[in-house]
């Protein structure tokens, strides 16, 4: 087999022209990629041959090659000539074959050097030094391919007014300012080894980041890890992606879960019903039926304030119309107290429950779900301007006076609040539902009653 | 205060802004000056989550006078404030620059003071790069409405891109959640810029050396998920701007509903599937000839999440299939789920010397998982005789996957 030792791409294309018109067969012809060391097995004496005519190969075939050429691997020269052999020997068409399978492989050459001289492109970092009052900027980078000529002349046109140099370990180029010169290679010692502004690189690269949205793959995917030796930023990644479960850990303890960013500012009471629809403040809203919005009158004079729906109230929609709303109703009505005038709602707006086989049983709302839920609570108290606000039971009640109100204590006791003239505070109807004792719960039914009956002289101006 | 804790804060007041890309712009470098554009955006560096670096994004500042309810730099917030001078962002720009970190800038900026003294500051940044420096690099001003006719005019001159940000799909809800804003006056700020690029392209026609205007054109962004806006809506919006306005692209951002602090940092997560799902139906609109009444339905006017919008539509669709890639047109090969602009082209091209199977179409790395179904190839198919069966749609029902695969801010599809 005859075997020519081929250096760069214009001594194949001279070579591979004239064994294209002597007839040779791809499988009588091996070339020797000069590039990769190998020795001629041994050498043949090229033979005189007449000028030869020029061969007709479609345009694209030869810009096809020249950067196929730059692939790194031995194989190259060999697998341009077969496709060569086969443009040129009855199947003009090949090129637009690219399913074909040595189409396909000079495809993803020209695919990877493309990547290469991209991700040159993107990759190189310049480090300043100053010489003599000049500033230079060296890089050392290391492509995958044989790409330096191909890739340089995009930093003769950005960095035109600079002086510059590109060290890699098969070839370097340096700018002067006018001209691109190509030399050797280099190793990486020979570039400065720091610049001083890749402290503020860093910061800026650590700031635009955001820990809650890590994806690694992504990043390893589109910056493969062997060009992380010479990117400054990359000295930091492993910090980042550590610490970056404990920043996003803290930012969620440090932010309290919030009805706030869907409850609209001075809206009506129907806005708000229609925007605690898509309420989704707490945790609360992903097991419940719906929201159980407050209901009743806009230009209600008193404003009673229960825990959270029930069962019913989830499926119905509407607050206190399960049995705790009857016995409410009931005692209302007793206490002379129309109920109808008044404007009902909870300090919780979605149903905590607890599934036991086909029961859903009530749970207590936690401290986080009441607070959560407050914006709410305070966006209905400033549309409806009650003179008074009526707490039923420790969940409204410390909802809006605080943690360390006590309905044993202090129930029945008024006092001014922010959100009306006066706030009051009183058992919840359900707690009498719970009382196994008849004669107990007889006794807190008349002081409820009594308790809803003090209501009564703020209903009239 | 430090430039490095600076910095640190408004590039991290910044990031909130979607739009990140560097291309569509070709700028010669000037005589004695440095850097260029030349079409294609470069990333020159990827972020832990994944995310293309490709200019240095910050903020002028961070205070602001207004009170949107879906930013954190909203004056109300509590978040830590910081102001750079122009000066600052034109050294940051020109030493990361020549280090080669970036291809340019992207200059926001909260209120300070009105809008005419906020867009005259960051005209001065870029203004001072072009003339002083005479650099060459990308620049995108974020446009600030409500600036007068002069300043957005000059602001073109100087950036590859300007953007005024639409917020939100709906006006009656802007200006609920934004109360200093409204559709009118953001897209009288895209008007007039439009009147600087039309008016550039006109004067560039006559003349071959003429100064450029915004040459990048103009985007705008749209926070999605803090209203009840519709995916029809927003892309009915989308649209209407693509149109109206010739907006080069429309970024969507989901929306992180945190009061006080980094909304970036869900407790929530944000509708990111969502996001993903509008960029791939903007790309449908854009490139594959679809209109937004084919995308959603009135019974479901919100894209599927679990479903791309095109397979989504070619289920709905099924009378449409399957489509022979052999002999049907361009506008038919489009409509095939999993074959995406370049592959259709590509089809186009081999097809007029070779007849496609199925396992070609498996070397252009088409998934033939997704596509059989809805294709004819001039090999053996029997998996195009399900196209009406009832189950097919169970065959797509996505695999639970890592939330990477969503994160995507667009591809083929
Ligand atoms: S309980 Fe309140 S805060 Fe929680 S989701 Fe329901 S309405 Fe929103
Ligand atoms: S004007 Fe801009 S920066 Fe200021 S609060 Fe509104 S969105 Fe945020």
């Amino acid at each position: 087999m005859k075997q020519v030792l081929i250096e760069d791409f214009p001594a194949w294309r001279t070579q591979a022209r004239e064994l294209i018109q002597a007839g040779v067969e791809p499988s009588q012809v091996h070339f020797v990629d000069g590039k990769s060391g190998q020795p001629l097995l041994f050498d043949e004496p090229a033979q005189d041959q007449p000028k030869p005519e020029a061969t007709k190969v479609p345009a694209e075939f030869l810009k096809l090659a020249s950067v196929a050429a730059q692939y790194r691997d031995p194989d190259r020269w060999d697998l341009l000539y077969s496709v060569l052999h086969r443009l040129t020997n009855g199947e003009p068409y090949l090129l637009k074959i690219d399913v074909d399978s040595d189409i396909r492989r000079l495809r993803l050459m020209e695919k990877a050097i493309r990547r290469d001289i991209h991700k040159m492109h993107a990759f190189v970092r310049f480090r300043k030094i100053e010489l003599e009052g000049d500033a230079e900027y060296i890089a050392w980078h290391r492509p995958d391919h044989y790409i330096v000529r191909a890739a340089t002349p995009f930093f003769a046109r950005r960095f035109g007014n600079m002086r510059w140099a590109i060290l890699t370990p098969d070839e370097s180029a340096y700018w002067d300012g006018a001209e691109l010169i190509f030399g050797p290679g280099a190793p990486r010692d020979a570039a400065p080894d720091d610049d001083g502004l890749e402290d503020l690189w860093r910061t800026y690269y650590a700031s635009i980041f955001n820990p809650a949205r890590i994806n690694l793959r992504a990043m390893r995917a589109e910056m493969p890890v062997r060009h992380w030796a010479t990117l400054p930023e990359a000295q930091i990644i492993s910090n980042l992606t550590r610490e970056a479960g404990f920043r996003v850990q803290t930012m969620i303890k440090d932010q309290a879960p919030s009805a706030l960013p869907w409850v609209p500012q001075q809206a009506t009471l129907q806005a708000l019903r229609e925007a605690a629809i898509r309420c989704e403040g707490c945790e609360l809203h992903k097991c419940a039926t719906q929201v159980v919005f407050g209901a009743g009158p806009e230009g209600a004079r008193v404003v009673l304030v229960g825990e959270q729906p029930g069962d019913e109230e989830d499926l119905a929609g509407s607050p206190f119309v399960g049995p705790a709303g009857r016995l409410l109703s009931r005692a209302l009505e007793e206490a002379e107290v129309d109920r109808s005038a008044l404007y009902v709602t909870n300090a919780v707006k979605h149903f905590k429950f607890i599934e036991r086989g086909k029961r859903r049983i009530h749970a207590k709302p936690g401290g986080i779900e009441i607070s959560a839920c407050r914006p709410w609570l305070e966006a209905e108290l400033e549309a409806v301007k009650p003179e008074l606000v009526v707490c039923l039971g420790a969940t409204a009640a410390q909802s809006l006076m605080g943690r360390d109100f006590r309905v044993t204590r202090d129930r029945g006791q008024f006092q001014p609040h922010r959100w009306a003239k006066q706030i009051m505070a009183t058992i919840h109807p359900s707690a009498l539902l719970r009382m196994p004792e008849p004669d107990r719960r007889e006794q807190e039914y008349r002081l409820f009653v009594h308790d809803l009956a003090l209501i009564r002289p703020y209903m009239q101006t | 205060m430090e430039l490095d804790n600076k910095l640190r804060i408004l590039a991290d007041a910044a990031k909130y802004d979607a739009s990140c890309a560097s291309s569509g712009s070709r700028r010669k470098r000037v005589e004695g000056g440095f850097g260029n554009t030349e079409g294609i955006g470069i990333c020159h560096s990827y972020t832990p989550d994944g995310r293309c670096v490709s200019l240095l994004k910050l903020l002028l500042t961070n205070y602001c006078i207004y009170d949107c309810s879906y930013c954190v730099n909203r004056i109300s917030s509590d978040t830590p404030r910081a102001r750079f001078t122009p000066e600052e962002v034109v050294n940051l720009t020109i030493e990361f620059y020549k280090r080669n970190y970036i291809e340019g800038l992207f200059l926001s900026s909260g209120i300070i003071q009105n809008a005419d003294y906020t867009m005259e500051q960051m005209i001065s940044v870029a203004r001072t790069l072009r003339q002083e420096h005479l650099f060459g690099g990308y620049i995108h001003l974020k446009a600030v409405p409500g600036a007068s006719n002069e300043l957005l005019l000059e602001a073109g001159t100087w950036a590859d891109r300007l953007s005024a940000n639409i917020e939100l799909a709906v006006d009656s809800e802007l200006r609920e959640l934004a109360p200093a804003k409204s559709h009118l006056q953001i897209e009288d700020a895209m008007s007039k810029i439009g009147f600087g690029i039309a008016d550039a392209a006109d004067r560039s026609n006559a003349r071959a050396q003429s100064p450029k205007f915004a040459p990048a054109g103009q985007s705008t962004q749209m926070i999605v998920g803090a209203t009840s806006a519709s995916d029809s809506v927003v892309l009915a919006k989308a649209s209407e701007l693509y149109k109206k306005q010739k907006l080069r692209r429309v970024y969507y951002s989901a929306f992180s509903p945190i009061p006080h602090a980094d909304p970036a940092l869900p407790i929530i997560r944000p509708p990111m599937i969502r996001e993903h799902r509008l960029y791939q139906a903007d790309w449908l609109l854009r490139f594959y000839g679809f209109k937004v009444e084919e995308l959603t339905t009135p019974e479901s006017p919100d894209l599927p999440l679990d479903q791309d919008p095109k397979l989504a539509w070619a289920l709905r669709h099924r009378d449409f299939f399957p489509v022979d890639v052999n002999k049907a047109s361009r506008a038919a090969l489009l409509r095939i789920p999993g074959i995406g602009v370049r592959n259709v082209k590509r089809i186009l091209q081999i097809r007029r010397y070779h007849a496609l199977k199925l396992d070609d179409l498996a070397k252009l790395k088409i998934s033939i998982a997704k596509t059989k179904y809805f294709i004819t190839t001039s090999g053996d198919n029997p998996a195009a005789l399900q196209i009406d069966s009832k189950r097919l749609p169970k065959k797509f029902e996505p695999q639970p996957r890592q939330m990477a695969l969503f994160e995507a801010r667009s591809g083929e599809l």
